[in-house]
């Protein structure tokens, strides 16, 4: 007789034990302390955690863009030499001449950059959390809702909000599996291969005109070569777990992500090449470029970037490999594709990447067509509320929805609905017609968009008429693009609507039970 | 257990091995400097080491990504971002990529052994020593400006610049290697079409 699985008697379940015990009641404990107050206001306590984490956020990026003014003012001054120690009294003396609003006190220890950039990573590692767990229990939502379903209800009150958080808790507990005939290193290695790039992509993606961890010359394709890298993860995960869907999974992985790669980034060539720049925030980049609401955003252009957004948006649902391109975890044909083997966290850490990869592809429309963090209108906000000597609350609510995050989230995760909403609406393709569609659709329609679009702005530079002409039609297609976004959100509130009636003729009048 | 054990000393050995730099930067003039050099330096060696010794093809690949992903690390710490970002797209997304799905659609047992023969080990061994060589030769041979002391070091090229470069002052090479790919790209379809009779 061979290894017979025996059932019983089980080994013994593994315990919490020592701080991680004492962790994990703590947070039991506070989850049971707070529910029930969720449980009865459930808006309330949501925009208090909103305007607690924007006030936190806004707090400790305006804290450092402080110490930036001062510290430039004294190297202009020729105070201090750049590199060195300052000292409490050169701060307060720099502070009170660039009128400050913090004491210098706060400020002092803000001048090692490590502790600058240890602040900005926390800020990235916690929105990146929070993302995917909103992100996984939207989406369940979202699927519950198309299927006429409501998705889950139960856990924490209000429609299930802490869903995620106690598949979380499960998941961390739950057992760790390696498979016996795997590589075992490379197995391990997988998820943090897939997971970390999606994280550093958040290092140079803008989110706000200060709100941004390294503002590189080169950030767009920064990101590129993160989501790029990402897919290493994949592979090695299919490969390193020995079965045979895993291997299946990682290979249509591979070829749907280096095909799709340059209709991705040839349809990104386009505004990049309209704007003359890499960069994404500053002066002299893409979002300076497309300043002063709705008509100037580069969607609306030329025709042609109107149509680079669509070829580049249905690119980048194969580059994170969301529906219709979901075949490396085609869950009717492969079990899971290229997690079939994994369990526990490191199966959780794949789809903490793909959230945020969804996030980022979706930034990066936003921030190349649509206009970054920009309203769609101007001049709501006096700009002088932006100054540094405007009043605390006028540069709070500047710095955080008129050139901070506000809008550029809002519209991200718009696009991150959409995603969703394809998801649950199209059927998968198989992949000889994904690959048909990438390299004899796509990729020659990004071609000829190129050309086109070189032309047009040759044109552009060289006859009035031609500007005339031109300015029109990107008129024309403001409208028809503020048509579209009004459409689909009027689409999405009429489906949320109607979420609980079925299709066709099993519509039923009442609500379904536990609604 | 002697998994975690193994883990356990290659955890050891690298905090080891970055402690030793720590101190070693510390002696330095720009410590910060010296010690993320010599970071990514350790991790290039180490991986272009692993990558020769190691036998399963598809690790030796993973040792090639933290060799390039280190080479992008110099790169970044020179302030090159452009070239910096290129080596990851192109070698560590594009290429690896490729040699892994390679590896993956032509191997046939799950984990391929590499086994060299004694003559192809020598073979190697000596273009490895000759390359070798002719690189410490060009290095040792051509002669390093020391650089003034706390002249801070000028800011790499940007986009910009380097676009600006390519279409003016290196058309032709430029134009040479676009002709090159062109021809090699030509070639690969031409391998791969599907056979009409």
């Amino acid at each position: 007789m061979a290894d017979v699985y025996v059932p019983w008697p089980q080994p013994r379940a593994k315990e919490f034990r020592g701080p991680s015990r004492a962790a994990a009641r703590a947070a039991v404990s506070a989850y049971r302390a707070g529910a029930p107050w969720v449980r009865k206001h459930p808006a309330l306590v949501f925009f208090a955690l909103l305007a607690g984490g924007c006030l936190a956020a806004w707090g400790v990026q305006f804290l450092c863009q402080e110490y930036v003014r001062v510290e430039q003012r004294l190297l202009l001054t020729a105070r201090a030499q750049p590199g060195q120690w300052l000292t409490l009294e050169q701060l307060a003396a720099g502070a009170v001449e660039v009128r400050a609003a913090v004491p210098a006190v706060l400020l002092y220890p803000l001048q090692m950059l490590v502790v600058r950039d240890a602040l900005g990573l926390l800020g990235i590692i916690t929105f990146v959390s929070i993302l995917a767990m909103f992100a996984i229990w939207l989406e369940r939502k979202v699927a519950g809702w198309i299927q006429s379903r409501i998705g889950p209800m139960r856990v924490g009150g209000w429609h299930g909000w802490s869903q995620s958080l106690a598949d979380g808790i499960k998941l961390i507990a739950k057992e760790d599996l390696i498979p016996a005939g795997a590589d075992r290193m490379l197995y391990r290695l997988a998820p943090y291969i897939n997971f970390v790039p999606a994280l550093m992509g958040f290092v140079a993606l803008p989110f706000g005109v200060y709100w941004v961890f390294r503002n590189l010359d080169v950030g767009l394709l920064f990101i590129l070569a993160m989501l790029g890298l990402e897919v290493i993860g994949v592979l090695l995960a299919g490969w390193a777990s020995n079965n045979k869907w895993s291997v299946f999974g990682a290979l249509r992985e591979a070829a749907q992500v280096v095909a799709y790669e340059i209709p991705m980034g040839m349809s990104l060539l386009i505004p990049i090449m309209v704007a003359g720049t890499l960069q994404l925030t500053g002066e002299d980049s893409v979002m300076a470029r497309q300043a002063g609401g709705w008509f100037n955003w580069l969607a609306w252009h030329s025709p042609w970037t109107f149509v680079a957004m669509f070829t580049y948006f249905i690119a980048s649902l194969a580059a994170c490999k969301r529906a219709p391109f979901d075949l490396p975890e085609a869950e009717s044909e492969l079990v899971a594709g290229f997690h079939t083997e994994y369990s526990g966290f490191r199966w959780s850490l794949f789809f903490f990447a793909e959230y945020a990869a969804m996030f980022i592809v979706s930034g990066i429309l936003v921030l190349l067509f649509l206009g970054g963090w920009d309203a769609p209108w101007v001049g709501l906000a006096p700009a002088a509320w932006g100054e540094p000597h405007a009043p605390l609350g006028a540069q709070l609510l500047y710095g955080v929805i008129f050139s901070g995050p506000f809008w550029f989230i809002l519209k991200a995760m718009l696009l991150v609905y959409l995603q969703m909403w394809l998801r649950w609406t199209l059927p998968r393709l198989r992949i000889d017609q994904v690959l048909f569609s990438c390299v004899q659709v796509i990729l020659p329609l990004t071609m000829i968009v190129l050309l086109a679009s070189v032309f047009w702005e040759l044109a552009l530079g060289s006859s009035a008429a031609f500007r005339v002409f031109s300015q029109v039609v990107s008129f024309v297609l403001a409208l028809v693009g503020a048509v579209i976004a009004v459409a689909i959100v009027l689409v999405a509130l009429a489906g949320l609507r109607q979420r609980r009636a079925l299709v066709g003729t099993m519509g039923v009048e009442r609500p379904l039970p536990g609604g | 257990m002697s998994e975690r054990i193994r883990l356990a000393l290659i955890g050891l050995a690298v905090l080891v091995a970055v402690t030793l730099m720590g101190l070693a930067a510390l002696l330095s003039s720009r410590p910060l400097e010296a010690f993320a050099f010599s970071v990514f330096a350790g991790a290039l060696v180490t991986s272009a080491l692993a990558i020769v010794l190691t036998r399963d093809i598809v690790r030796s690949a993973m040792w090639l990504m933290g060799a390039l992903s280190s080479a992008a690390g110099l790169y970044f710490l020179l302030g090159a971002n452009f070239l910096g970002v290129v080596q990851l797209i192109v070698y560590a997304g594009g290429i690896l990529v490729l040699i892994v799905f390679g590896v993956m659609l032509t191997g046939r047992s799950p984990f391929l052994r590499f086994d060299p023969r004694p003559a192809e080990t020598a073979l190697a061994a000596l273009v490895g020593v000759l390359l070798f060589a002719a690189f410490s030769a060009v290095l040792l041979g051509s002669a390093w400006p020391p650089l003034p002391g706390a002249v801070p070091v000028r800011q790499a090229a940007t986009v910009r610049e380097i676009g600006r470069a390519l279409l003016t002052d290196y058309l032709l090479p430029f134009e040479v290697v676009s002709v090159l790919l062109l021809a090699v790209m030509i070639g690969a379809a031409y391998l791969a079409r599907p056979v009409r009779r």
